[in-house]
């Protein structure tokens, strides 16, 4: 004891000093890595040139020379690679955003219902999650898809529910409102409303805060998107003429059409991952102590006010981070569609890599892809995550 | 999830050939003698091809050609193959990463392919091409009137290209509907998802009969593209292609000199000095290809030859009904042609 405190640092070695062997540990660590990387990717390379295997990213500007089922940007057979995975990139986002959107909105209700004072709604909302929770989300995506085209009609029987929708097992076409400068105008009416509707409700927040005076933004927020457009579309001449799907040759043409593989895709996803979220919810809302809603009772709030301001806004500190893992996950699991025929950026990357022999850098964009959008979405819901959090004083 | 088989077979690739050294000629000889046996890629799911049946053993033209190259090495097909089924995106990539020592998966032989899959095709096992199937009740009658149609199309295989290049020359509209397995492509154009199925008219022609109602659906006499499909090796190992090459073609040499599994007893005794040399009673041709001097008595002994195993997988006698067609001898007016065996 009284020998090594006469003795101090001077005499340790410097590989003996805590802090210069962490960073020794930490530099071998990150040369070892760096050292392993670079003799895989030289080895690829070195044994790639050996077997004559092509290799780069030159791929890219040639003609891809296949068709793509759905698309929503131009696209045909006469564009690049490139392109023609733009086009997977998109309709991946596509099935993820919508699949987000309603699988966040449904998981909510369902999470809500489970714990509703009703026996009837707690219970179906238990099946449902029991149900859909505990079923691989595949075979969810063959069940829909088979539905879908062996319940409905081909489309010369298709069904036509109301005039301008038609259902088979082609998807289901349904008229839209035929070109006219209004519809363009319209869109950006909405947008104007949009953002006048966000700066009154903050004025409106701020206001409330200072005065306590209460401001009906929520309903003229509601008239501002609903009216603008409207007037717009009165102000325009009031167009109604539509474009009606109709029967020509093999298939209906004009209208918009909703595939039967999207409709499948998404059905699943968002079934599946709903069960998941609604779980979720269910446990941040039961994290709440029912002394709170007692509490915010007792101060005469009512009953959807004590939902709204006192409940949820704690619950979502709970719910935020399991339920960003669960939408990246409907993300990732939207890649599945090749098994159903969704040509999403899976499908089309493994078309361009079976065409091209280029295996290597078809998974590394796949990876590169996937990884970006998940990061994306994970830096997203930190943010909010972040915004909702407890605010220290 | 087959996707993930690709994705995995892709970092296996990154992986290992990282680590291995490279194949140099003689490589794939020596490992498949020491390990007993050959591992083949085969389709899995094509019905006539590669397909094993409700006991388990694998049937098909393809899986012939991998029996022929096993007795070929071993003399004896005793446990001498075992078999990877493969999706046609996942196939060379096996080939490459050496998951597999030869690939007869009904593969199309391109020049690109050739040239930038670090592999090599041998001779021709089945002379194909894209045909278009309907069901009959459509009404159509030929290709061409098909502009507008939805049609089924397996993904990640020349038939995707040529399908495209077929609309775009002949400025017709489609849609496709592109679903990874053959099973569940052909579920869905049966339910009636798709008005077209494309692919290689012998695909179609099993397709076909694994429906409920084979009667209810035509193959169009349109053919749109010429497949030869050829088992395939690893570029670089000249002494293994060889040996696949030529065990393929002793079955096509067989049939012309009409030896069959049945006579072939009787013709080792010929005189006739090609025989002799083909049937090794003059011995030459096994050692040049380092192989024993029986080895093709042996494949034509325990497989038989080309006629015999094309009729028994794929011929006019077996649910798929394919006539020869291309796939006849040169002397009868098809394809099918060996170099002589000197």
């Amino acid at each position: 004891m009284v020998t090594t405190n006469e003795n101090p640092a001077a005499k340790t070695r410097f590989w003996n000093d805590e802090k210069t062997r962490g960073i020794i540990y930490q530099v071998v660590t990150a040369a070892l890595v760096a050292f392993i990387g670079y003799y895989l990717i030289s080895n690829v390379q070195d044994n790639m040139a050996k077997q004559s295997i092509a290799s780069g990213f030159g791929f890219l500007e040639k003609e891809a020379a296949f068709e793509i089922g759905e698309k929503s940007i131009e696209y045909s057979a006469a564009d690049s690679y490139g392109r023609a995975l733009v086009v997977g990139v998109i309709n991946t986002l596509k099935v993820s955003l919508i699949g987000i959107l309603l699988t966040t909105i449904l998981g909510t209700i369902i999470g809500v219902c489970t714990l509703s004072s009703n026996w009837l709604i707690s219970k179906l909302g238990t099946i449902y999650v029991e149900v859909f929770q505990n079923i691989p989300v595949l075979l969810q995506l063959f069940f829909f898809y088979a539905l879908f085209y062996e319940a409905f009609p081909g489309p010369r029987q298709a069904l036509n529910p109301i005039s301008g929708v038609f259902i088979s097992n082609r998807g289901i076409d349904f008229a839209i409102p035929a070109q006219h400068l209004a519809w363009s105008y319209m869109v950006n009416a909405f947008l104007a409303a949009s953002v006048i509707t966000f700066f009154m409700v903050r004025w409106a927040r701020k206001r409330q805060e200072r005065t306590g005076q209460q401001f009906p933004s929520f309903w003229l927020g509601l008239g501002l998107l609903a009216g603008l457009p409207l007037l717009t579309w009165v102000v325009c001449g009031a167009p109604t003429e539509l474009d009606i799907p109709a029967l020509k040759g093999f298939n209906f043409q004009g209208g918009k059409n909703i595939s039967p593989e999207f409709s499948a895709l998404l059905f699943g996803l968002v079934l599946y991952t709903a069960s998941f979220i609604a779980q979720i919810v269910r446990a941040g809302i039961q994290s709440i102590s029912h002394g709170q809603t007692e509490a915010a009772m007792s101060i005469g709030l009512k009953t959807k006010h004590v939902l709204s301001l006192v409940i949820f806004p704690q619950a979502l500190r709970v719910i935020i981070p399991p339920l960003t893992s669960q939408l990246l996950n409907l993300t990732k699991n939207s890649s599945l569609a090749v098994a159903i025929g969704y040509p999403d950026f899976v499908q089309v990357a493994g078309t361009t890599i079976n065409q091209t022999g280029q295996a290597v850098e078809g998974v590394a964009l796949m990876m590169v892809v996937y990884l970006t959008l998940s990061l994306l979405t994970s830096v997203f819901m930190n943010w909010y995550n972040k915004k909702i959090a407890i605010i220290e004083r | 999830m087959r996707h993930f088989k690709s994705l995995f077979i892709g970092c296996t690739l990154l992986l290992s050939s990282a680590g291995l050294v490279f194949a140099g000629n003689g490589d794939t000889l020596k490992a498949v003698q020491a390990k007993g046996y050959i591992q083949a890629g085969v389709n899995g799911d094509l019905f006539g091809f590669g397909k094993a049946d409700q006991k388990g053993v694998w049937k098909g033209l393809d899986v012939d050609t991998a029996r022929a190259v096993a007795v070929a090495v071993f003399g004896d097909l005793k446990d001498r193959v075992r078999y990877t089924p493969l999706t046609a995106k996942t196939r060379f990539t096996a080939l490459q990463s050496k998951e597999i020592d030869l690939l007869t998966r009904n593969a199309t032989q391109t020049l690109g392919r050739d040239t930038s899959l670090g592999l090599d095709f041998v001779q021709v096992n089945y002379y194909d091409g894209q045909g278009f199937m309907i069901p009959k009740a459509l009404g159509v009658k030929g290709a061409k009137e098909l502009g507008g149609a939805t049609v089924c199309v397996l993904p990640g295989t020349t038939t995707e290209q040529n399908a495209a290049d077929f609309f775009r020359s002949n400025n017709m509209d489609w849609k496709t509907v592109t679903i990874e397995s053959t099973a569940e492509l052909s579920q869905a154009f049966f339910a009636g998802r798709c008005d077209v199925m494309t692919s290689d008219a012998s695909q179609l022609a099993a397709i076909r009969a694994s429906s409920p109602k084979p009667d209810s659906y035509m193959i169009l006499p349109d053919i749109i593209s010429k497949e030869p499909l050829a088992p395939a090796v690893r570029h670089g190992d000249n002494q293994w292609k060889d040996i696949v090459n030529y065990s393929v073609l002793t079955m096509i040499n067989a049939e012309e000199f009409g030896i069959t599994s049945k006579n072939v007893d009787e013709m080792v005794k010929s005189k006739d000095p090609k025989i002799q040399r083909f049937l090794g009673v003059t011995a030459g041709n096994g050692k040049a290809l380092g192989l024993d001097e029986k080895f093709a008595y042996n494949i034509i002994k325990q497989v038989g030859n080309y006629g015999e195993v094309f009729e028994r997988n794929v011929g006019v006698n077996t649910p798929l009904g394919i006539e020869r067609g291309l796939n006849a001898l040169w002397t009868n007016g098809g394809l099918m042609y060996s170099p002589p065996f000197k």
